[in-house]
C-alpha cells in the first residue's frame, strides 16, 4: 500500500554482528587506535577535511563499525601534512596510525 | 561507594511530590487518541483513592502542541499557560498535574523562563490582564500525572484485581516501557529517576507484577517529534523511528509496551498497522502485533475494569491475545459495541496485521 511516505533504511550497528578484524589489525601495528577520545581536533585541523570530508576521527570510528569501505575513502584524501599529530591531545602519532591502517589495507583487507 | 552515598544519590533523582491540591490539565489529544484514559486517571486516583484533584471544565490546551510545531511564538503559549494558572488558582489549588507529557515539558519550560527573566513573567501577566482581565499564582508543584500514579501505585496494586502475570505459567508479563521524550529529557531533575533512571512506569510495572525487559532503543523517540508527522513530506522520518526501536525491541518478545505520553502510544499502535501493510512486517506472535498501553489502562486493568469500557477497542494493535494470558475476563462480542450495547458497526479490519 502506498502511505506517500517510506520506510528509511536503519542505521543502528549492531556490534556483535560487524566485522572489527580491521581495527583489530590495526591496534596490533598501533596500539594508540584504543586511547583516542574522539574529541575531532584532528579533524579541526585537517587541511583535507573541509574539501574531502577526511577525518581520522571518523576514519577510527568507522573501523570500530566495521565501516571499511567508508574508511578507506577518506584515507584516500589525507596529504600526511601531519597537522594532526600536533594537536592530538592524547599524544596518538596520528600520522603514523593513519600510515599503519593504510598498511593492514594494503595487506588485503578490502576497501581499496 | 559506600550505602549512605548511594542513598544520598539516588534521594537526588526522586520527587517528593504533595499528597493534595492538585489541578488535574487535560491533554488536547488524548481524548480522540485514548477516550477513556483521563477518565480512570480520574476514576482510580480521585474516585477510588480518594486523592484531592480537581478536573474544571474551563480550561484549554497547553498550546504546548502549537508551539512545538513552530505555528505559534513562545510568547502566546505563555499566556495560555498563564490562563491555566489562573484558572488553577480560582479553583483553590496549589499544584497542577498535567495529563500530558508535552504540557508537563512546556509548563516546566515557561516556569523555568520566568524564573530565569522575571521580566518576561510581568509581560505575560500584563498580556493575560489585557486579553481576559485575569491573574494567577504560580504552581507550587508540576508533576505529570504518570508522577502521581508511580507515587500511590501501592495503593492501587492493594487494590487490583489482577496481577501482571501469566495465568498459565505464572510467570511475569514481559513489558517494555517507553518515556515521553518531553518528560525528563528537557529537565532531567524534574523527572522520577531523572534522564539517566527514569523509573515512573517500570515502578508501576514491578508494582502490578511485570517484568521490565530492557532494549538497546529504550531510550529513543517514539518517533512522533510534532513536525516529523505532523508535515507529511517529512512522515517518513517518523516511522522509520518507530520500526527502529520495533527491530530493537522484537528479539526480547515483549507482551506489552507501557508509555505515559499521547503521541508515543498512538504512533507506536497506528504504525505497527502501516510497517505491517508497507513491508509485511509484525513484531508480535501469530502475525498480531505489541499492544501498547497508556499507564492509565494498565492500572485500570489491574484494578478490574471492563477493557472496553478502558476504550481498548480503539487500539490499532488487538490487546485480546494479552487479556487471555493474563485471565482478564471479557466479552469479544462487545467489543464494537457502543453505549448501552448499541450496534454502532464493525470497523474495516487490516489485512497485513492480524486483529480478532
Amino acid at each position: 500500500m502506498d502511505f506517500g511516505f517510506r520506510l528509511a533504511p536503519s542505521s543502528a550497528i549492531n556490534l556483535d554482528e560487524v566485522d572489527l578484524e580491521l581495527y583489530r589489525k590495526a591496534a596490533l601495528l598501533e596500539p594508540d587506535i584504543r586511547i583516542c577520545m574522539a574529541c575531532g581536533s584532528c579533524s579541526a585541523t585537517c587541511t583535507a577535511s573541509p574539501y574531502s570530508g577526511m577525518s581520522v576521527r571518523k576514519v577510527i570510528l568507522c573501523l570500530q563499525r566495521g565501516r571499511k569501505a567508508e574508511a578507506a575513502s577518506m584515507l584516500r584524501n589525507c596529504m600526511l601534512c601531519g597537522k594532526c599529530t600536533m594537536v592530538c591531545p592524547r599524544g596518538i602519532n596520528t600520522r603514523h596510525l593513519i600510515l599503519s591502517i593504510c598498511r593492514v589495507y594494503d595487506d588485503g583487507e578490502g576497501g581499496k | 561507594m559506600i550505602y549512605q552515598g548511594k542513598q544520598k544519590i539516588w534521594s537526588d533523582y526522586q520527587k517528593d511530590m504533595p499528597e493534595d491540591g492538585w489541578f488535574y490539565a487535560r491533554s488536547c489529544i488524548r481524548q480522540n487518541f485514548f477516550p477513556a484514559s483521563e477518565k480512570y486517571f480520574l476514576t482510580i486516583c480521585r474516585d477510588v483513592l480518594g486523592k484531592d484533584i480537581i478536573d474544571n471544565e474551563h480550561h484549554t490546551t497547553c498550546g504546548g502542541i502549537s508551539y512545538h510545531s513552530d505555528t505559534i511564538p513562545q510568547e502566546t503559549a505563555m499566556t495560555i499557560v498563564a490562563r491555566q494558572f489562573s484558572i488553577m488558582t480560582e479553583c483553590g489549588c496549589r499544584n497542577i498535574v498535567p495529563s500530558c507529557i508535552t504540557s508537563f515539558g512546556n509548563y516546566t519550560e515557561i516556569l523555568e523562563t520566568w524564573r530565569e527573566f522575571p521580566e518576561l513573567e510581568a509581560r505575560i501577566r500584563e498580556m493575560l490582564w489585557k486579553s481576559c482581565r485575569r491573574e494567577f499564582e504560580k504552581p507550587e508543584y508540576v508533576a505529570h500525572a504518570s508522577d502521581l500514579m508511580y507515587k500511590w501505585r501501592n495503593e492501587i496494586a492493594e487494590r487490583a484485581r489482577y496481577r501482571l502475570v501469566d495465568k498459565e505459567t505464572g510467570e511475569p508479563i514481559r513489558v517494555v516501557e517507553h518515556i515521553g521524550c518531553h518528560y525528563s529529557k528537557m529537565f532531567p531533575h524534574k523527572g522520577i529517576g531523572g534522564a539517566e533512571y527514569p523509573c515512573v512506569l517500570s515502578g508501576m510495572i514491578n508494582s502490578w507484577g511485570g517484568e521490565m525487559v530492557d532494549y538497546p532503543e529504550r531510550r529513543h523517540c517514539c518517533g512522533f517529534g510534532f513536525r516529523q508527522y505532523l508535515v507529511k513530506a517529512n512522515r517518513g522520518y517518523s516511522i522509520s523511528n518507530t520500526h527502529k526501536k520495533f527491530e530493537s525491541m522484537e528479539p526480547y518478545h515483549p507482551d506489552m509496551i507501557i508509555t505515559n505520553c499521547p503521541g508515543c502510544p498512538y504512533f507506536l499502535d497506528r504504525w505497527q498497522y502501516v510497517i505491517a501493510e508497507m513491508e509485511g512486517r509484525t513484531y508480535g506472535r501469530d502475525g498480531f502485533g505489541i499492544p501498547v498501553f497508556t499507564y492509565e489502562e494498565v492500572a485500570g486493568l489491574v484494578m478490574g475494569y471492563d477493557p472496553w469500557d478502558l476504550g481498548l477497542q480503539l487500539h490499532q494493535v488487538a490487546v485480546e491475545p494479552l487479556l487471555d494470558k493474563i485471565g482478564v475476563e471479557y466479552d469479544p462480542k462487545a467489543k464494537y459495541l457502543g453505549l448501552n450495547r448499541k450496534d454502532i458497526m464493525k470497523p474495516e479490519l487490516p489485512k497485513g496485521l492480524r486483529c480478532f
